[in-house]
Order: C-alpha cells, then structure tokens, then sequence
C-alpha cells in the first residue's frame, strides 16, 4: 500500500491563475499536470489522452464542466472525475455527483485537501484494494472479523471507531482531511462548528498509539491526519 | 373563518348598515313631514267648514226662528255621508239631527271641540261608535245645536300612511341586505381570489400574478400596481440572486489562491517557529472567513427556497442519533455529559444534509454553554454540565429537542438571536460567527417546521418541530431516485 507515485492529471479550469498555481502545485507535489481552458479544449484532450484522474471546474466557456463529463461517461471513459465548484452547495454535489463525477470540491478549496481526495480517487483504481486486512507498520485491521491488533495485542474500538481506523488505513500514507472522515465515516456533507472530528482521532488514538512505541496516526498541520508506519524505522 | 362571518366583517357591510340607517331616518322623517302637513291641512279645513256651517245656521235661526231652523237641519241630515247635526231646546229634548248618542259631556262643550268626540249615527244598523270634529253653540232663546264632521276619512288616511311608512322600512331593509350580499360576496371573491394568489407568491412562486378580471374596476386597478411591484422584485431577486452566486464564483476564488498561498509558504518549512505560527493563524483566519461566508450563503438560498434543493423521505432520529454520537466524545471532553433519547420511525419529509447541519449547530451551541456553567475553571470537575437531546412523535409532529443547563437566553433575546450575526455580550469571548441560530431557523422555514427557544430552567431548550411524513407528499423530481 504505497503512496500514489506520480499521477496524469487533467485540469479542465477557465481561471487562468487559479490553473496556474494548481499546476504548479502539482508539479512540486511530483506529479504531471495539464491544463485545458475551456470544456471542448478538455473533452478533447480528455477523450484521447490517457490520464489518471481529471480535476473539472463546474462554470466553463463553450461547454459546461457537468456535460464534458456526461459525454466522457458515455463514451466509456472511466478516468476518476474530482469536480471543482464555486456553488458548493449540498444538491451541486448531488447533481455532480449523478452526472458521473467522482467527488466533488467546493471553492475555495485548501489545496492540500484537492491533493488528498484526487489521491484518494487514484488509488480507489488500484487494484488489490478489495483486501479483507489492512496492514501499516504493527497495525493490522480485519474487516472480516471486525478485529485490530498492533504487536499482536487485540484492541477494542467503537464500531465508529472501527469505521474511522478502516478510512484512514484504506488510504495509508495519504493525507485524509476532516470533511474528508466527515463524508466517509459519518455520510455527513455539512460543516461542523467545531474541532467534532479532532476529539474522535484524539480517542482513536489513545486506543491505538498510546500505549506502544511510535506514533501511526499523525496530525498533518493545515491540512489532516495520515497513518504511516514510516516513523517506526 | 365561516362565510358569513367573513361577511359580517366586510367594509360592504358596514357601508350598507350606514347607508340603510341615513336612509331609513330619511325616509321616516320625510313621511312623517308629509302625514304630519296633511293632517294639519284636514284639520284646518275640516274646522272651517263646520265654522262656515255654524254661521249659516245661525243666520237661518235669525232670520227664520226655531221652526226654519229645525227644518234646514232635518233637510240637510237627510243628505247621504252628511256632516252630524242636532238641535236640542233648553230642557235637552232633540228638536231634529241624525245623532243617536254621544259621548258623555259632549254637549257641556262651548265651541270648537278640543279633542275628536265618539258618537253613535241615527239610523245605523252596525250601532257603532264613530269619531268626530264638533262644534257646540247656542242660540237665543235656550236652543243649543251641534254641528261636527266625521273624521273616519281622516284617520284612513292616517292609517295608509302609518302602513306605507312600515312597508317601505321593509322593502329599505330587504334592499340594503340583498345589495350588501351580493356586493360584499362580489367584493370577497376577488379578494379571495388576490389573497390564494399572494400565498402562491409568499411561498415562493414569484411569477405568480394577482388575477385581473378585464372589468377595469378598482380592483383591477389594484391588482395592476401589485403585478407591476411584483414583476420589479422579482427582476430585483433575481438580481440579487446572480449576484450571490457570482460573489460565490468571483469571490471564493481570489480566497482559494489567498489560501493556497499561505499553505504553500507553510509547506515550504518556514525559517523560524514564530512564523510557523503566523502562517497557521493566517490559514485559520481564512478558514474562519471562508466558513462564515458559506454559512452566509446558504442561508441565503435556504431562505429563498431555492427549488433545486432536493427533499425525500428521511428519519429525523436517524439523523439525531449519528449527530449524538459524533458529538458524544466533544461534549465529554468539554467536561459536559450528553444524554439521547429517540423514538424509533420518525419519518419526515426533509433534506438530510440541512437538517443535520442545524441539529449540529444547535448541539454544538448546547456543548459550548453547558460546559460554561458549570463554571470555574479548567481544574473544577464539570459534572453538572449536561446536554439532551430527543426526538419524538407528539401527535402528527415530529419533534427534536435539543437542550442543555447553560445560562440561556433571556426571553427578551429570543426573537433577537435568530438574526444574522447577533451574538449575545455573554457569548462574545466563544468562537462562533453569529450565523448558527439563523442558519436552524432558515432551515427550520423551509420544511414548514417550528422553531421554539424555551427555558429549560436553567438553560436553553430548542424545539424543532417538523411535520409528520405524509404518504400523500409528493417529492420534487429527483428526490428518491
């Protein structure tokens, strides 16, 4: 389960300057950006190039961010769509979501949080993800069973715990955001008030890191948690 | 309301009870006027001709003594509807007339009658008494005469106009009554008419118009300048609602690069630990600004009604349940305990991302005040703090309840807080943006719930109370594909 390497991606984005620095975000990030400034300009270069996940603002010139996607979608393509939004609002989600995109990002988005959930869309294609056990460093999650051990020790969670380990372990060495767990572990959408999801990976954490050596579930500043057995070595 | 009692109410009606007034006293006092110069003008002439009559007789007795005089009064009895007469000597023997009795003391009188005197006609085969206008004198020599006019005639007439006065008050009345029905139910259907078309306009139709019947009355007049109002707000709104969004597009963007920015700086290992720190605040600061202006925006489309937000059929205790327990371990680290209690079912018709989203606000509120009452500081054990949260089935509402033991609000604050970005003095020192309460309430609107603060004594209880789901509601396209 390792970090996705380097990734194609496709941004299709009419802000000149916002593409700009999201192509430059990516390239320092190690991966390979290209941009299309309109929707035909990205169907095109969609439909014939092969790319790994595609990054799709809703508002474009000459043709709408959701129509490129329907159209890729029924030609076949099933290159992983992330759609950008100014709109943000819970039904955009649903309507984006119907019309063949993958995940969906409102704007002003933190780019670290379009880092993870584009990563998140790779490896979902990766194949061997079906895994009945996870495993990071001395961690070892059984979906099967329900069961997690570290050193061989049994460890009890919280079936909401349970849910919020398995997330974070499906995308081992990955950056997961708070709205991230939000969706994924409670089905949630909406902005909480609070620090509500900090206290839940403070008690994970006290189940699954306390009392053993070396940390796995790390807070990443501005941004949000990632478990990684690296710091074991 | 009933009908008529709609009726009763209506400015038709009053308008008609004053009109049937002003014209009643009117048209009593006009026949009155009449009866009252018509009678006087009988009565004058009715005393001039007995007065006229008395002379004459008086002549005839002068100049033809007691026999002539006796004999123009049997002469002039015996004419067909005559006027009464009698002729009596000084010890009151009848000499010649056609009255067979009168009325006791009738013939003490000196004079012109004051009053009417009953009498008895000789010959009359009825026996009954009449009435009449008399005039007693005497003559030389001890002869006293009697000379009257019947007033039978008079009083008919008197009793015709008494009945026409009764008549036409009652055809006044039916009048009044049949017009104030028929104008006020006029008048009600159009404004029955115009008050469905404003409820289509208030619930959101905004190209909804009042109705125009052609007829070029006021009415139309009326519902001319409300169309013509309401087309303006609705170019107004729909302004107002291009200009929202693009603030959301054209503003939100410069944000993200804002953001990005300093996320970037931040990836870049920063020099020194203190601007580490000033990058983080500055990231936090945005976020801060970012969610508030999110929030903002959402009410404002909650708020209008916006028709593409999709409904469907959802539990409410589902919802309250996942939020309990999201937000168990927040309230116990904040020294508070939170206590749920939810019925099973509870079925509304809703969108479940907003409903979740002001149940969240509103427990997160709760977290936020219980903790602080139980006051001190960090070191004092919190164990009074407590929030709870219910949801049940009270009839055909469903009613979610959040509550907590905090220091609440004054009643006097209650209406205040649902406004946007109103913050009560007590709260000013607690992160939050104001837009919370307004947000619940926004959404509160949109799926015809109530929304109640009460006191939990101590403490603030919200009651959300949502109808119930109604197989008959229908869902707008999409809802539950």
């Amino acid at each position: 389960m390792d970090r996705v390497k380097t990734m194609r991606v496709l941004i299709i984005e009419d802000d000149v300057e916002a593409a700009n620095y999201l192509t430059k975000a990516l390239k320092e990030s190690g991966h390979v950006p290209d941009h299309a400034s309109d929707g035909e300009q990205g169907y095109t270069l969609a439909s014939s190039e092969d790319y790994d996940v595609l990054v799709v603002d809703r508002m474009l010139p000459k043709r709408d961010g959701l129509s490129v996607i329907e159209a890729l979608r029924t030609e076949g393509c099933e290159t992983p769509v992330l759609i950008l939004s100014a709109l943000g609002e819970v039904d955009d989600r649903v309507t984006g979501l119907r019309a063949g995109g993958d995940d969906y990002l409102t704007k002003p988005y933190a780019f670290s949080e379009l880092l993870a959930r584009v990563e998140a869309l790779v490896r979902r294609r990766i194949p061997g993800q079906t895994d009945m056990v996870y495993k990071v460093g001395p961690l070892t999650l059984d979906r099967l069973s329900h069961s997690v051990k570290r050193d061989g020790e049994n460890i009890l969670l919280q079936p909401r715990e349970f849910r919020l380990l398995e997330y974070l372990m499906k995308n081992a060495n990955q950056v997961v955001t708070r709205t991230m767990l939000l969706e994924n572990v409670w089905d949630y959408h909406f902005d909480p008030q609070t620090n509500v999801i900090d206290v839940h990976i403070s008690r994970l954490r006290g189940k699954i890191d306390k009392d053993f050596d070396g940390a796995l579930l790390q807070t990443i500043r501005g941004a949000g948690y990632m478990i990684k057995a690296g710091n074991m070595d | 309301m009933s009908t008529f009692g709609k009726l009763i109410r209506t400015t038709a009606f009053k308008l008609s009870i004053i009109y049937l007034v002003i014209f009643s006293l009117f048209a009593v006092g006009m026949i009155s006027y009449i009866a009252y110069s018509t009678q006087s003008i009988l009565g004058k002439s009715l005393n001039e001709s007995i007065t006229r009559e008395v002379t004459g007789l008086g002549r005839i007795y002068q100049q033809g003594g007691v026999r002539r005089l006796a004999n123009e009064i049997e002469r002039k009895s015996r004419h067909p509807g005559a006027s009464l007469y009698l002729l009596l000597d000084f010890s009151g023997r009848i000499l010649a007339g056609n009255v067979a009795e009168l009325e006791n003391g009738a013939l003490d009188i000196e004079g012109a009658a004051r009053r009417p005197i009953k009498y008895k006609r000789y010959g009359d085969s009825e026996q009954k008494y009449y009435r009449a206008v008399v005039n007693v004198f005497d003559l030389p020599g001890g002869f006293r005469v009697l000379v009257g006019r019947d007033i039978s005639e008079r009083d008919h007439f008197r009793e015709v106009i008494g009945d026409s006065l009764v008549w036409s008050a009652v055809v006044i009345i039916v009048l009044a009554l049949i017009s104030w029905v028929f104008v006020a139910r006029r008048v009600l259907s159009r404004i029955d008419e115009v008050t469905l078309a404003s409820k289509r306009i208030m619930e959101g139709q905004f190209s909804e118009r009042l109705p125009v019947s052609g007829s070029g009355d006021e009415f139309d007049r009326l519902a001319e300048g409300l169309n013509t109002m309401l087309a303006r707000i609705e170019t107004l709104m729909h302004g107002l609602k291009e200009v929202s969004d693009n603030i959301a597009h054209d503003l939100k963007t410069p944000l993200t690069r804002m953001r990005n920015r300093i996320e970037a700086a931040l990836a870049q290992e920063p020099s020194s630990e203190n601007d580490r720190k000033v990058l983080e605040s500055a990231i936090e600061e945005t976020d801060g600004l970012i969610r508030t202006f999110d929030a903002l925006l959402r009410i404002a489309r909650v708020e209008a009604k916006a028709t593409h937000l999709t409904f469907s059929k959802i539990d409410a205790g589902a919802i309250v349940q996942d939020l309990a327990e999201l937000y168990e371990a927040l309230a116990e680290d904040g020294g508070a305990s939170l206590v749920y209690d939810i019925e099973k079912s509870l079925d509304i018709k809703g969108n479940r991302e907003l409903i979740g989203q002001a149940i969240s606000n509103l427990t997160d509120n709760a977290i936020k005040y219980a903790s602080e009452n139980s006051g001190g500081g960090e070191s004092i054990v919190k164990d009074g703090a407590k929030v709870n949260l219910s949801a049940s089935r009270q009839g055909d509402r469903i009613q979610i309840i959040v509550a907590d033991n905090g220091p609440g609000i004054p009643i006097e604050d209650r209406e205040h807080v649902l406004q946007r970005f109103v913050r009560l003095e007590k709260s000013r020192s607690k992160p939050g943006s104001g837009l919370g309460l307004s947000l619940v309430n926004a959404v509160a609107g949109l799926h015809d719930a109530t929304l109640a603060l009460e006191n939990n004594q101590p403490g603030l209880r919200v009651v959300l109370s949502f109808p119930v789901w109604n197989d008959d509601d229908v869902l707008n396209s999409g809802a539950n594909d």
